[in-house]
């Protein structure tokens, strides 16, 4: 049936295969989808953290749907958010050639249960985004530190983590290992604006500058 | 590479004068059986005529590093082997970015090293954390971790630039006095 819809795109124009897949998800999620849209080309569902699982589950194991691939697992940060984060679920159905996006916002400090089992794949994607934002997945089979350092302290993807960090390493020669110390830097960190050679100079001059600026020229 | 020191006196170019000079050592050799060299000069052309590399690829560096170990530089000319142990290597390439996690994991390796030891710090992540310089995660320069005899930069470097600081690091092999006086 499924493969005739695609086939049979002309026939059925009034309703785009994305668009019946994003119905058909809505109806076997009843209940658990709190919203449906269709951007970029690919289907975004907004659901409860609570409920990711359950969902992940039905979209995996739905013959029509068949979101047999966990693409990625991550995170993003909105700091000026009450529920900062949004954990984010790629998702791959390699039958219908389609890829959904599941989106669950996460307040700070809120655990979400894991999906590692219903996809493996998910383990040390939770891993990564516990390492990087600090989100806890609860039921995970083991949640440590994924790519920071040993010993690392914070989340270095939340948006109100440092650039430098708070440690840098050194040998010490009497002690004999490699030290963690507070970060010194000679020099902080400078922002360049490469379209102007003088940072916040914006066709103040004039002559070709102006010329070049597309608001200017309308005038 | 011959025992003479390059820096101090010229090498002598093929031809009837290098022939003739090549066959009293021959010469010599059969005739008593053995030749007589400074020790520190001999010392150190071995030293600087096999300087086994510890394979150290980290980043993109290794990639060069690669290269000029393949048929087209070929290290083996200098008699640079790569090896995969610490403990028969003479030289550490660090090639690409030291991350803090991999800090503790290089001094190790160093450590492993039997003595005489050198480290060629390759790149500019390595030099000085380069690109990363800024990041909460790379050391800012392998010189924080492990002493450093030559630096190489680029990024990456060229594996003729990686060529030449070995080369380098020859020539500072050849001028350093192995029998120390007090």
């Amino acid at each position: 049936m499924n493969e005739n819809d695609l086939i049979d795109e002309a026939g059925i124009a009034s309703e785009s295969p994305l668009q019946i897949m994003a119905d058909h998800l809505r109806e076997i999620g009843q209940g658990i989808v709190l919203s449906s849209d269709i951007i970029h080309g690919e289907i975004e569902l907004q659901v409860n953290a609570g409920t990711v699982a359950q969902l992940l589950m039905l979209v995996r194991d739905d013959r029509q749907a068949a979101f047999t691939q966990l693409i990625d697992l991550t995170a993003v940060d909105y700091p000026e958010r009450k529920d900062r984060f949004d954990v984010v679920y790629q998702m791959l159905s390699m039958s219908n050639n389609m890829r959904l996006r599941i989106v669950a916002t996460v307040g700070e400090g809120q655990t979400v249960p894991s999906v590692t089992g219903v996809f493996m794949a998910a383990n040390w994607a939770e891993r990564e985004v516990w390492d990087m934002f600090g989100i806890f997945f609860s039921g995970h089979p083991d949640l440590r530190r994924l790519l920071t350092d040993y010993g690392f302290e914070g989340h270095p993807l939340r948006k109100d983590f440092p650039l430098t960090g708070h440690v840098e390493v050194r040998y010490d020669d009497t002690q004999r290992r490699v030290i963690n110390e507070p970060v010194h830097l000679v020099q902080e960190f400078r922002d360049f604006d490469f379209l102007s050679p003088w940072e916040g100079m914006h066709n103040e001059l004039g002559g070709n500058a102006a010329k070049a600026d597309p608001d200017k020229t309308a005038k | 590479m011959g025992v003479m020191d390059p820096l101090l006196e010229p090498p002598i170019p093929p031809g009837a004068n290098q022939d003739a000079i090549l066959r009293a050592v021959g010469d010599e050799i059969t005739n008593r059986g053995f030749v007589i060299a400074k020790a520190d000069k001999l010392f150190n052309w071995a030293r600087s005529g096999s300087l086994w590399p510890m394979t150290f690829g980290l980043a993109c560096c290794a990639v060069e590093m690669m290269h000029s170990a393949a048929s087209r530089y070929d290290m083996d000319r200098y008699g640079m082997l790569f090896r995969p142990s610490p403990r028969q290597s003479d030289v550490m390439i660090v090639a690409g970015t030291l991350t803090n996690k991999m800090a503790p994991a290089l001094r190790r390796v160093y450590d492993q090293m039997p003595e005489p030891r050198w480290v060629l710090s390759m790149g500019s992540c390595a030099n000085g954390g380069g690109y990363y310089h800024y990041s909460y995660a790379v050391v800012r320069g392998c010189d924080r971790i492990v002493p450093v005899d030559v630096y190489v930069p680029g990024c990456p470097p060229t594996a003729e630039a990686l060529i030449y600081g070995l080369l380098q690091l020859q020539k500072k092999i050849r001028r350093t006095a192995t029998i120390a006086r007090s």
